[in-house]
């Protein structure tokens, strides 16, 4: 039902004709485009690898799995930070009424971020790898990802000058995300000095506890950016700012600082570490039932703003968050994640987040900005986005069941005691689910991107402009 | 003023925490030579350099394509001799390194040393086969 129908404009999308421009907008769009490119290639080699489970033998002369999951992984993640990056050098203008502090600064990050991931995906094609999780390549380039990051972390703190007492919700989230980015890209390095390096306890505590909070610092930037989106589209101001969002802001923090414990049940560390990891994991209980408690108001909303292409993929964002937090919470109990731990169930988790939240969001906040940029191009491809839309949702859905029912194959070969190849052999129909279900998620997530590409390069001449006092308006490119 | 109080006082808590996990919480007994420890770290950094996480766990951290490694040593099914063979010519899945006989022994060093500290993970497999 989506799809069949001609979506017309919204009312949020006629409000978008009064066009408010600042010199940094083409920068953000940049960032948008270098984001969906990340996606496409980091789905691409996705796709291989997926390929790779069901024929051991496909391109093994070539590019084996050793190099499509670091490939697939590095790009994946970059398309988050880098969309969300994106997101930024386009709102922080806007939200506090000002041009971006240091605009040459977005351009370098800029080619600073292509050149550090070029230099990367040259790494791994000729092999040369730094062998630890999510950050596979030669440790000497996290030096580079941290100077990239440099002028994002300026112009975000310079732009805005901070007003505690009335700030909102969002900006706290945006700010976490980039000092824990730091925090944690640093501590994900402890390992090259001996202390950590020669005790393998340590060495995997450490490296479970600042992956997980950098993911967290990652959603940081992600959720910040929809709260501020769901406010511009509700037009209410007082929910990023109420006493409630906060309390779920400050919980949310404390998750991403302490929660990465039950992934190190196995590991031989201090009972309290588990204590406190399972505590900890426990509080996310809470936000379950926030969510439980919103999901009526949120169907609802849905039905109100059913034509906003944002609003819908914020929506399908919410079913996730609601499965995967649902997910995460039962893998955390220790009964349960004894089982759990090292199966797809985990991997599951960790895709449902990625592409039904993350992906969901970041969409949503693109569309939002190419609704404002391009209302009438992006009107003009609302039919392909929604079928986008719909064929990622239920290719992920399959994508994710596919993951938990070899989870499930996968422990019960464990405790039958069955040889690895064995359960590799049992596994194979969820295999066949989980490779064509990718191919699914790569053509609902394509159409998106080449959709996107299309309105980001696309000029349109026909729109009044509103000239904001304090913005800077090019004019001459833009009419 | 609250929020920020409260921000600092979440932070000084991770700082404290952080401190606790870099020393006693990740502490161990297990002593080692200073020849045995050369020959692990030597065995690390080959696991590292050739990606080998990609396809294996140690923890459950790393890919799936291949077995978790954290227990391969004192496997019956597996041991010394199947992590050479698979080091040297390879499998159905995993490509063949041809590691030479001193990467094999340093690579089987640091598995062995895995092993050796997966005390929290052997008792209950034992349990659950049984």
């Amino acid at each position: 039902m989506l799809t069949q129908q001609q979506l017309p404009l919204s009312p949020e999308l006629g409000k978008s004709y009064i066009k408010q421009c600042y010199n940094s907008d083409k920068a953000a769009l940049a960032f948008i485009a270098m984001a969906v490119s990340y996606l496409l290639l980091g789905l691409t080699f996705g796709v291989l690898g997926s390929l790779q489970y069901l024929l051991p033998k496909f391109l093994n002369n070539y590019l084996t799995f050793q190099k499509t999951r670091p490939l697939h992984v590095y790009l994946a993640i970059s398309w988050i930070f880098t969309a969300a990056q994106g997101g930024l050098y386009y709102y922080l203008p806007r939200l506090s009424n000002r041009k971006l502090f240091w605009l040459q600064g977005a351009w370098i990050h800029f080619a600073l971020q292509l050149l550090t991931s070029l230099a990367i995906i040259t790494a791994f094609f000729m092999g040369y790898f730094g062998g630890r999780e999510y950050l596979e390549f030669p440790p000497f380039m996290g030096i580079f990802i941290a100077i990239s990051w440099l002028p994002f972390a300026i112009n975000f703190f310079g732009t805005i000058s901070p007003q505690f007492k009335t700030a909102p919700v969002y900006y706290f989230s945006w700010t976490i995300g980039i000092v824990f980015f730091y925090i944690t890209l640093s501590e994900s390095y402890l390992w090259v000095f001996d202390h950590f390096n020669n005790n393998v306890t340590r060495d995997i505590t450490v490296q479970w506890k600042a992956l997980g909070s950098m993911v967290g610092s990652w959603n940081m930037l992600v959720y910040g950016t929809s709260l501020y989106i769901m406010e511009q589209l509700k037009g209410d101001k007082k929910i990023s700012r109420s006493p409630i969002a906060f309390f779920f802001f400050f919980l949310g923090f404390t998750n991403l600082m302490f929660n990465w414990g039950h992934h190190t049940y196995i590991v031989p560390a201090a009972p309290w570490v588990k204590t406190v990891a399972y505590v900890i994991s426990m509080t996310e209980l809470l936000i379950f039932g926030q969510i439980l408690f919103q999901f009526r108001k949120t169907i609802s909303n849905t039905l109100k703003y059913y034509y906003s292409i944002p609003f819908r993929l914020l929506s399908f964002a919410d079913i996730w968050i609601f499965l995967n937090l649902g997910a995460a919470i039962a893998i955390s109990i220790p009964a349960i994640n004894f089982y759990t731990h090292g199966t797809h169930i985990t991997v599951a988790h960790a895709m449902g987040t990625t592409i039904g939240i993350n992906t969901m969001l970041l969409f949503a906040s693109i569309f939002y900005i190419l609704q404002q940029q391009k209302p009438g191009a992006l009107n003009q491809k609302s039919s392909w986005i929604g079928k986008g839309v719909l064929i990622t949702n239920i290719s992920l859905i399959l994508f994710w069941t596919s993951l938990i029912g070899s989870g499930l194959v996968k422990i019960s070969a464990r405790l039958e005691n069955k040889a690895f190849a064995v359960m590799m052999k049992n596994c194979e129909p969820f295999f066949k689910i989980f490779a064509i279900s990718g191919i699914g998620i790569l053509i609902g997530l394509a159409i998106l991107i080449v959709t996107v590409l299309a309105l980001v390069f696309k000029k349109e001449h026909n729109l009044p402009l509103h000239i904001d006092s304090n913005s800077l308006v090019e004019m001459e490119t833009e009419l | 003023m609250t929020k920020i109080i409260i921000a600092c006082f979440l932070f000084i808590s991770f700082v404290v925490y952080s401190g606790f996990i870099y020393t006693r919480g990740t502490a161990n007994n297990i002593k080692l030579s200073g020849s045995e420890q050369k020959m692990i770290a030597h065995g690390k950094q080959i696991y590292q350099q050739y990606n080998c996480q990609a396809c294996h766990q140690i923890y459950g951290l790393g890919g799936y394509l291949g077995p978790d490694l954290t227990t391969a040593w004192s496997d019956p099914q597996r041991g010394k001799y199947l992590i050479k063979a698979m080091l040297i010519s390879g499998g159905n899945r995993m490509p063949a390194f041809q590691f030479n006989n001193e990467q094999t022994e340093a690579i089987i060093a640091y598995l062995k040393y895995v092993d050796t500290t997966a005390t929290s993970l052997k008792p209950r497999i034992r349990q659950e086969l049984h």
